[in-house]
């Protein structure tokens, strides 16, 4: 059985090899001239003001959580939209009930307040 | 073009829980934020009722569906039964309960709901997707369920901890799971266990490992030694209807899936399997009853004692004949009625911002409140396994079984144990009756609910004791076809 999984190693192998030549080659071959600029955790953009640990509102994680499932509400549509010729009254009886449900929820979170910013 | 099978009636249970978890959930928001929430709790009860109807006419028809994913055949039935029982008597107790503590939200009923409906899933699931998806709609609907008092730090505590564990335990699973599929090239317990014979693969490392994991992910659910150690503080934060829950119903549905995988999809690794269950099996029942009996608070001593019953059954999980599941079956329902009635009565023993859970809070009970203090009682002796009462009957099945299979060691360690239990169930007895009250209990309010909770639990408790014949002649038919 190991012979089977010969080639992954291989190709393991192969895959580290190669990212720590690629790492070592630019660090031996190339030249560096470090400024202050050059060392700033940003290249471009605002320099950062005080500490990045701090509180964030918990409606940011509400808020990407509740997009998250219609994301991938959204997700499922497509592998459904490509077989729907071939199964039609089921695949539209089956995505209904998962979307009636999806939208029971949304129905939930929406009268919950989930919505709301303030 | 092949249309999936498709059976409805099959899942019907599944589906009306379902329905009512989202009725409960929209029903909450609809209505006025201020009103007393009472109907949400009834509402629950209606659905579960109904689902109970819906499982009745499947008895016996031993019926497949879903391409090989689901099964309602006796031993899913039973277990759909013995869950349903346990989720209406938790909404029961929860009535009173949840609105003591202001969590009578229509997420806890629709949790519940929705908690039972995976348990459903484990114990229909054929195909390990299917009993994975239960495991998480399950345990993910409990996390969250553990951490309902959001005021309270040691339920805050009790939610994190069970969700960090249980996703380890669950990667584990996961991981038992894959390599079963990379080994055998299916997910469907009965092709699994079909190829193994076929291909002889006894000494293959992957299906070696797989079942050590296997028995990592379920020996969590199921809280048995050495994957025990969250269960006390969890079992202690949680509130306590939760706890109730946690100790009957995600144990159940624990042993239900570790009973399917095990003995449908790997019935040929038997003899391997047999000898690392009697080790976890016997330090399951002797690490629970010896640490019980050192416990303060009533409600780590019944999470030692649910642990240490997790042992009992393993026993019969060992000795893995007809007799043995069908004892299992049996004992998770009378485990169920008198958990069930002991939680309940540690609830009633409490109220508001005063949950009077250390054991020296009975004593001198057995005065003042002697129905209370009786009921606790009885409930206490079933779980010591003492005759005429439910858990007496479930422990003579459970040791002869082992028994039966010349398992002597097994079975004599079990009643062992069985005796050095006596000694942690009988000093809560001897407190409330013997000794004087250390501190006064007074305005305890028994809700009507919770009152009936107990009745069904001692009703449960008696009848399993009494008359076990009918069960268990239940039982033994609900397992026909599985091994």
């Amino acid at each position: 059985m190991l012979v089977e999984y010969f080639t992954i190693g291989i190709f393991i192998a192969i895959a580290i090899a190669f990212a720590c030549f690629a790492v070592l080659a630019s660090h031996f071959l190339g030249q560096r001239k470090p400024s202050a600029i050059k060392q700033a955790p940003y290249e471009c953009g605002m320099t950062t003001v005080g500490s990045s640990f701090r509180r964030v509102p918990i409606k940011y994680y509400i808020i990407a959580m509740l997009f998250l499932i219609f994301d991938i509400e959204v997700v499922f549509l497509y592998p459904w939209a490509v077989v729907f010729k071939e199964y039609r009254v089921f695949a539209f009886v089956s995505m209904a009930v998962f979307l009636g449900i999806l939208i029971l929820a949304y129905i939930y979170i929406w009268k919950k307040g989930a919505l709301e910013w303030e | 073009m092949k249309l999936p099978e498709i059976d409805l009636y099959l899942i019907a249970p599944e589906i009306i829980l379902t329905a009512f978890g989202f009725l409960v959930l929209l029903a909450d928001v609809f209505s006025p934020r201020t009103e007393k929430k009472g109907y949400l709790g009834i509402l629950s009860l209606i659905g579960i009722v109904v689902a109970f109807f819906y499982t009745l006419p499947l008895i016996g028809s031993g019926k497949s569906g879903f391409e090989g994913m689901f099964t309602a055949d006796g031993f899913a039935l039973f277990l759909k039964v013995t869950f349903l029982i346990i989720a209406f008597i938790t909404i029961l107790i929860s009535m009173g309960y949840a609105e003591r503590e202001g969590i009578a939200f229509g997420e806890y009923y629709a949790l519940i709901l929705f908690s039972t409906l995976g348990m459903s899933l484990m114990a229909s699931g054929t195909h390990l997707i299917t009993i994975f998806l239960g495991l998480e709609t399950m345990s993910i609907a409990i996390y969250v369920l553990a951490g309902m008092l959001r005021e309270d730090r040691r339920s805050v505590e009790s939610a994190f901890k069970y969700f960090l564990l249980g996703a380890f335990a669950t990667g584990f699973l996961l991981y038992g799971i894959a390599l079963l599929y990379g080994a055998t090239g299916s997910l469907q317990l009965k092709e699994i266990a079909t190829y193994i014979a076929s291909k002889n693969l006894l000494r293959n490392p992957m299906l070696m490992i797989s079942l050590v994991f296997l028995t990592i992910g379920f020996g969590f659910k199921i809280a048995s030694v050495p994957f025990h150690m969250w269960t006390p503080d969890v079992y202690e934060g949680a509130p306590t209807s939760i706890t109730a829950f946690m100790a009957t119903g995600v144990k159940a549905a624990g042993f239900a899936a570790l009973i399917r995988v095990f003995f449908t999809a790997l019935p040929q690794f038997r003899p391997d399997w047999t000898s690392i269950m009697w080790l976890i099996s016997v330090a399951t029942m002797t690490v629970g009853n010896i640490v019980a009996i050192s416990q303060s608070n009533i409600k780590r001593m019944l999470a030692y004692s649910s642990i240490a019953h997790a042992g009992y059954i393993l026993v019969a999980f060992v000795a893995g004949n007809d007799i043995g599941i069908s004892g299992i079956l049996f004992y998770l329902m009378a485990y169920a009625f008198m958990n069930l009635g002991a939680f309940t009565c540690v609830i009633l023993l409490g109220k508001k911002g005063e949950e009077n859970t250390l054991i020296t809070d009975y004593s001198g009970i057995g005065f003042k409140y002697p129905l209370l203090a009786a009921s606790m009682t009885v409930f206490l002796l079933s779980m010591a396994g003492i005759p005429p009462l439910g858990g007496f009957m479930a422990k003579v099945y459970v040791f002869s079984a082992a028994v039966k299979e010349k398992f002597y060691w097994l079975a004599i360690l079990g009643v062992l144990n069985s005796a050095v239990s006596v000694y942690y169930y009988l000093r809560v007895t001897v407190l409330m009756y013997f000794r004087e009250p250390q501190r006064e209990i007074t305005g305890l309010q028994f809700s009507p609910a919770s009152v009936l909770a107990l009745i069904i639990a001692l009703i449960g408790t008696f009848y399993m004791g009494l008359f076990p014949a009918n069960v268990l002649s239940f039982a033994q038919k609900s397992i026909v076809g599985l091994m």
